[in-house]
């Protein structure tokens, strides 16, 4: 029996690989975490670091082939799904494990209407439900996401609406079902500033209304600022700090989170050139040996380029030799 | 819709004038006096004067035109020289014919086309796909008379499963009503000879099925691979919907743009009479009267001919421009 404090949701070493021409490229090398009921969870780092491929391994959404998850278990609700069957993940998407994506204009098939596509949802994990009883329900979640004329809106295509309103759409789509983990994948990049606050706001509201733990994939500290309660910051596939937000942002204990804190733009600090991390995120599988984020670090010794660190640490963990040998001291004075 | 659909409806009216047009310039344009035509050469210039006052062509081009359009409008196509009956009233079996034939090949080739397609598209770089589109370039570069020639030789000569030529058996021809001899017979409610119909159309059907089948599947797998790789289908895949209904309701829907374009312009070509295949399995169709026309220089068959494929062909494209608009609601729009 599943306790309240047990994680809802649990990735446990998890490896995924894409197969090529080239051979095999890791894109995910081995991570761990885990969402409680009701949590929000941010999982942070720059494009190509493994968050999407982690959230698709998640729903078994990888394109595959080339895409194959080679090693880990993720546990939903104390079962391993990591090698369900695909009779199986059907029953549990939607249904259990919802997702929004980053691109809501691209994100809802345009041939459709809003109401083809959210009745779809619901009937999908309710198939006895009367016709009329899945009608009310969708007028009701697209109130409940705060879109005006829902009863109208349920005829219109997703061309006759803005972005952010598609955005409340796929939101609305994803609730549907109550499911029990919500995984937005970057929900927010696409869309104006004062959108993305709406967006947010409104995710913020679910969660506390219906308890949903909600995984928030971003490269947006700014974001996991206002809405999680922990954050995992993943680099070249691999985390390299993990804590509570309120932790990560006063003492940050690696390089890249305090980069990453470092360029959020200030609005009365001094003005001066924002700080930028320099080079890119490694092709994934070309470092080998040493701490994956020793080429662009500032604060980089002998022993990173050779030994690999590992995640260490009580609640606040972290994969860094400088703070393993510092002990609590922050990384930047 | 209905605003579109009015609009489509307009825009029919410069065309099909258009091609009222060209028909009537292009019989214009051939050397040689109508006149002189049905007389023969021998006749004295007197008899030549008088019939062209009586043909209206002393009269200026205008003048003729517009007294052609009146007589087209009335449904009026004129009267064939080596018949002497009225091309409308004669054209209207061969026509039956074409259609019909079309309408079944058509058929066979867009379940087979779109079907192939789309399991090639989902199942990419699968023995499936490679040996479907091996088949597909065989059937777009395969000539439809040699095909048809094989068919022949191999079901009726070598195994004498089905009949090589014509619509029906000479010994138990089909009384015509529609001359649409599938519906006669079922009116009738003779089904040994609605069997017998089926049977004469099927070799014939699949000669003229092959090209059609072959590009329908080839757009289907494109525009398929293209619809597949969208966020939409990953959405779908998100709420759990299995991937059969995903790609036979969500992705076709989308993809059916081109696919729809390009069933349009094949019916088109097959409804303006396949003068190869029905020459070879002696299918009495339009291309037949036509072909058979040129060979007699009976000019008015010919313009008649020309305008009903025409015409044919651009309401083809007509229904096609409307069911862009129910399939793709964001058409309407432009």
């Amino acid at each position: 029996m599943l306790k309240m404090s047990d994680p809802v949701l649990k990735v446990e070493g998890l490896k995924t690989s894409f197969f090529t021409d080239d051979g095999e490229v890791p894109a995910v090398g081995g991570i761990d975490f885990e969402v409680k009921e009701g949590e929000i969870l941010g999982i942070v780092g720059e494009s190509g670091c493994g968050k999407s491929v982690t959230s698709l391994s998640i729903m078994g959404l990888l394109p595959s082939p080339p895409g194959k998850i080679v090693g880990g278990h993720i546990y939903y609700q104390g079962e391993d799904i990591s090698h369900a069957k695909e009779s199986k993940m059907r029953k549990l998407r939607g249904n259990e494990i919802a997702m929004i994506f980053q691109e809501p204009m691209t994100s809802l098939n345009p041939v459709f209407t809003i109401g083809e596509q959210l009745e779809e949802a619901i009937k999908l994990h309710n198939q006895r439900l009367p016709k009329k009883e899945i009608e009310n329900r969708s007028v009701e979640l697209l109130k409940r996401v705060g879109l005006p004329r829902a009863k109208e809106l349920l005829k219109e295509y997703p061309h006759e609406l803005s972005g952010g309103m598609r955005q409340r759409v796929m939101i609305a789509i994803a609730m549907s079902c109550n499911p029990k983990v919500l995984i937005a994948d970057e929900p927010t990049t696409a869309l104006d500033v004062t959108i993305q606050a709406q967006i947010l706001d409104l995710m913020i509201k679910l969660n506390k209304e219906t308890n949903t733990a909600i995984i928030m994939i971003t490269h947006d500290l700014g974001v996991v600022a206002q809405m999680c309660q922990r954050v995992v910051v993943m680099y070249a596939g691999k985390i390299v700090e993990e804590g509570p937000v309120k932790d990560i942002f006063n003492h940050p204990k690696h390089p890249y989170t305090e980069g990453l804190i470092q360029s959020i733009p200030d609005l009365h600090g001094k003005k001066e050139r924002l700080y930028t991390i320099k080079g890119s995120v490694p092709k994934p599988g070309s470092i080998t040996k040493g701490c994956l984020f020793a080429p662009r670090c500032e604060f980089v010794m002998d022993k990173c380029r050779v030994n690999t660190p590992e995640l260490s640490g009580g609640e606040h963990k972290s994969r860094c030799f400088l703070h393993q040998e510092q002990g609590r001291k922050e990384v930047r004075t | 819709m209905f605003y579109y659909s009015v609009k489509r409806i307009l825009m029919l009216i410069p065309v099909l004038l258009g091609m009222t047009l060209i028909v009537f310039a292009i019989i214009h344009a051939i050397p040689g006096n109508p006149a002189l035509t049905i007389l023969g050469t021998k006749a004295s210039p007197e008899a030549v004067r008088q019939l062209n006052q009586s043909l209206g062509l002393d009269n200026p081009w205008y003048v003729q035109y517009f007294s052609y359009l009146k007589d087209i409008l009335t449904g009026d196509l004129g009267t064939s020289i080596q018949t002497h009956a009225p091309i409308a009233s004669e054209i209207w079996p061969h026509l039956a014919a074409t259609i019909e034939l079309s309408f079944v090949a058509m058929i066979i080739a867009i379940v087979v086309g779109i079907n192939a397609g789309i399991i090639s598209a989902w199942k990419q770089n699968s023995v499936f796909d490679y040996t479907a589109m091996i088949l597909a370039l065989i059937g777009v570069s395969m000539p439809v008379f040699w095909l048809g020639l094989l068919e022949q030789w191999g079901f009726s000569i070598k195994l004498g499963w089905l009949p090589s030529i014509g619509r029906d058996d000479i010994r138990n021809g089909v009384d015509p009503i529609t001359n649409l001899y599938l519906i006669d017979t079922l009116l009738q409610g003779r089904l040994d000879q609605f069997w017998m119909v089926i049977r004469h159309m099927i070799l014939p059907s699949i000669a003229l099925a092959t090209i059609p089948t072959a590009i329908i599947a080839r757009m289907t797998r494109s525009s398929m691979l293209e619809v597949l790789k969208s966020d939409y289908i990953r959405t779908a895949k998100a709420k759990g919907q299995r991937m059969v209904w995903i790609v036979y309701k969500y992705a076709l829907k989308n993809a059916f743009i081109p696919i729809l374009t390009v069933i349009g312009l094949q019916t088109g070509l097959l409804l303006g009479g396949a003068i190869l295949t029905e020459t070879i399995f002696g299918w009495p169709g339009v291309g037949l009267y036509i072909y058979n026309a040129i060979q007699y220089r009976d000019y008015p068959v010919i313009q008649s001919g020309i305008l009903i494929i025409a015409f044919i062909f651009v309401m083809v494209n007509f229904i096609v421009d409307l069911l862009y608009g129910l399939i793709d609601p964001r058409i309407k729009y432009k």
